[in-house]
C-alpha cells in the first residue's frame, strides 16, 4: 500500500458561527453540513457515510448524533456512526469516517458535531451519581473545570517562572487573531490590562483567560483521494493522521475529572505529557515532526495552557514556551503561528464540534483561505486537543 | 459516628474513603501484587496494565504531603456542590503523598486562602464540615498547612 493508502481528502469545510444562541444544536449542524458539501461541491445526496460527535448536554447522546443529523438532512440510507470521546468526540467522529474510506468502504463521508451549552460552568449529569467521578468531584471538592486549568497555570508558575503577564499575552495574541474570523464568538481585541482586570476566577486564572461555553456547529467532507482526483482536485488537503490514544500508566498529571493520579510506586513515571503523547502518535503516523509544523490548532481551554501545548507539540523545550510567546513566534506572522482562528479563547467551547472546527480552520489555512489571519505559505498544520476521561486527539494535514 | 453540640449527626459525606478521629486518613486499596495504591478505594482490578491481580488490602494513605499545586474557587461550583449561603471562596490543592506517589485532591481549610500556600507547602489532612442539613453535618477530608492554624497566619516561611 502506498502512501496514498493512508490519505483522505479534506474537500469541504463548514461552521455554524459560534455564539450563545440557545437555539437547537441540531440547526448548527445542518448549517456547517450544507456549507462543507457546497464548498465540497458535492450533494447530500453523494454522502455515503455520516459520522456525528455527540453532544451530551441535549438529550440522549445527542439524540445519537449521526443519525439525528442524517435526518435532519433527509433519511437518505447512508451508514451511519456517532462517538462520544468528550472535547475529542470531534476527532473520533474524524477518524470514524476516515477509516470508512481507507477501508474502502466509502468515497465519500460527512462529519459533523454541533453543540447547544447552558450558561456557566459546565456542570456533571445530574441526580446522585456516586460512582462517577466526574459528579463525585463537584459533591466533594467543588473541583470546576476552571480548577483543573488553574492547577496546571500555578504548576507552569511554579516550575518555570511563568507570570500572570505571559498568561494575559496568550489571550492578546489570540483575541488579535480571532478579530478576524467571522466563525468566533468573540472579536473584539483586548489589551493585557484588559485581561489582568478582568475577575479572578480560579486564582491565577482571571474570567478572560478562561474558555466560556458555546453554541455552535462544524463539519467537514471526507473523500477518499481516487475520488477528490476524478473530481478535479488535483491537490487536496489531505488528513495525514489521527491520533486518540489514551494516557500510559501511571498518569501522573492529575486529569479531570479524576480527584487522585495513578500510584508511581510499582511502575515509574513517564517524562512525557500524557498531552504530548497525544501528538507524538499523531507525528508518528504523519512521518512529521515538530521542525515540519508550519501552524497549529491547540485547545487553549485556559491562557496558560496553551503554553503548555507549545512543549507538547515539540516547538519548544519544557519552560521555554513563554519565551516562544513573548518572542512573537507563535503570532500570525511569526516562525509557526500557534491558534491563527482566535481558539478556544475567542470561540468558547461547543464540545462535539471544537475538534472539527480545528480541522475546518487549518483546512481553510493550508488553502490560503483565512483571510486576515492567513499564516502564508503553510503547508502542514496540526490540532491538539484534551478532554474528560483520558482523551485527546491530534489531527496532522497536509497540502 | 459523633454528634455535634447542636445534635446533628456527624457523617462522612462519602462512605469508606476516608477515617475520622484524632488522627483522620484516607483509605487506600493496594494491589497485594505489584503494590501499586489505588484512590479511591475499592477497585476490582490493578490498574497498572503490566498487573493482573485482584487482590487487595485496605491501606491508610500519609497524612502529610506536599503541595503540587493549589487555586481557588472565587464563584460558586455548581451541584452536586453545595455551599452554605452567602458562598465564601475556598483554596482547593492538589497534594503529592511521596510514599505513595500519588496526587490527591482537596480542598484546604477554613480561612486558608492562595496568598497562604506555596507549591511545596507541606500538608496534613483534616476531616471538616463539606456541608449541613437539618439532621446532619456531612464530613469530608481537607487540607491544612502545617505550619499555618485554621486562623490562617501565614506560612512559616511566608
Amino acid at each position: 500500500m502506498g502512501d496514498d493508502g493512508r490519505r483522505v481528502a479534506v474537500l469541504g469545510a463548514g461552521m455554524h458561527p459560534w455564539g450563545k444562541w440557545g437555539r437547537n444544536f441540531v440547526e448548527y449542524g445542518v448549517k456547517a453540513a450544507n456549507d462543507a458539501l457546497a464548498e465540497a461541491g458535492l450533494a447530500w445526496t453523494d454522502v455515503q457515510f455520516v459520522a456525528g460527535a455527540d453532544t451530551i448536554r441535549n438529550g440522549y447522546p445527542g439524540y445519537v448524533a449521526g443519525a439525528t443529523f442524517a435526518q435532519a438532512l433527509g433519511w437518505n440510507g447512508t451508514r451511519v456512526s456517532s462517538s462520544y470521546a468528550a472535547c475529542a468526540s470531534g476527532a473520533q467522529a474524524i477518524d470514524s469516517a476516515r477509516t470508512q474510506i481507507l477501508a474502502g468502504r466509502c468515497d465519500v463521508a460527512l462529519v459533523v458535531g454541533a453543540d447547544t451549552t447552558p450558561k456557566g460552568f459546565f456542570a456533571p449529569v445530574g441526580g446522585e451519581r456516586k460512582a462517577d467521578p466526574d459528579w463525585l468531584r463537584f459533591y466533594l471538592v467543588g473541583a470546576t473545570n476552571p480548577t483543573y486549568f488553574a492547577l496546571y497555570a500555578r504548576r507552569r508558575m511554579a516550575c518555570y517562572g511563568a507570570t500572570d503577564a505571559d498568561f494575559a499575552a496568550v489571550k492578546v495574541k489570540n483575541a488579535r487573531h480571532g478579530a478576524a474570523n467571522p466563525n468566533a464568538r468573540y472579536r473584539t481585541p483586548v489589551t493585557a490590562e484588559e485581561v489582568l482586570a478582568s475577575p479572578m476566577v480560579a486564582d491565577p486564572l482571571r474570567l478572560l483567560e478562561i474558555c466560556a461555553t458555546s453554541d455552535g456547529g462544524a463539519a467537514l467532507v471526507l473523500t477518499s483521494l481516487e475520488f477528490a482526483r476524478r473530481h478535479g482536485h488535483a491537490e487536496p488537503v489531505t488528513v495525514e493522521a489521527v491520533s486518540t490514544v489514551t494516557p500510559t500508566f501511571p498518569q501522573g498529571r492529575l486529569e479531570m475529572p479524576d480527584l487522585a493520579t495513578d500510584s508511581a510506586v510499582a511502575v515509574p513515571s513517564g517524562r512525557r505529557r500524557f498531552t504530548a503523547a497525544v501528538v507524538q502518535a499523531a507525528y508518528d503516523e504523519a512521518g512529521v515532526g515538530p521542525d515540519d509544523v508550519d501552524v497549529a490548532e491547540v485547545y487553549d481551554l485556559s491562557s496558560a495552557l496553551e503554553l503548555d501545548w507549545y512543549e507538547d507539540l515539540g516547538l519548544c523545550k519544557e519552560g521555554e514556551a513563554e519565551r516562544l510567546l513573548t518572542d512573537g513566534d507563535t503570532t500570525v506572522g511569526g516562525r509557526v503561528p500557534v491558534n491563527p482562528s482566535g481558539g478556544l479563547s475567542c470561540f468558547g467551547e461547543a464540545i462535539p464540534a471544537q475538534a472539527i472546527a480545528q480541522v475546518c480552520e487549518l483546512t481553510w489555512q493550508l488553502r490560503g483561505a483565512a483571510a486576515g489571519r492567513q499564516v502564508e505559505g503553510a503547508r502542514l498544520g496540526v490540532t491538539a486537543n484534551q478532554g474528560l476521561f483520558g482523551h485527546g486527539s491530534s489531527v496532522v494535514l497536509r497540502r | 459516628m459523633t454528634t455535634t453540640a447542636s445534635g446533628k449527626t456527624r457523617v462522612p459525606a462519602i462512605d469508606g474513603w476516608f477515617t475520622t478521629g484524632d488522627e483522620p486518613a484516607l483509605l487506600a486499596s493496594r494491589c497485594e501484587a505489584c503494590g501499586t495504591y489505588v484512590f479511591p478505594p475499592g477497585p476490582t482490578w490493578c490498574p497498572n496494565p503490566a498487573c493482573s491481580s485482584t487482590a487487595f488490602d485496605e491501606v491508610r494513605l500519609g497524612r502529610r504531603g506536599r503541595v503540587w499545586s493549589f487555586t481557588d474557587a472565587r464563584y460558586q461550583p455548581p451541584p452536586p456542590f453545595r455551599a452554605p449561603e452567602p458562598y465564601e471562596p475556598f483554596a482547593i490543592a492538589a497534594v503529592e503523598l511521596v510514599a505513595e506517589q500519588l496526587v490527591v485532591l482537596g480542598q484546604v481549610v477554613g480561612d486558608v486562602g492562595c496568598d497562604d500556600l506555596a507549591v511545596g507547602d507541606e500538608v496534613e489532612l483534616v476531616v471538616d464540615t463539606l456541608f449541613e442539613d437539618d439532621d446532619h453535618e456531612y464530613l469530608v477530608w481537607k487540607w491544612k498547612p502545617v505550619a499555618t492554624g485554621v486562623d490562617g497566619e501565614g506560612r512559616a516561611d511566608g
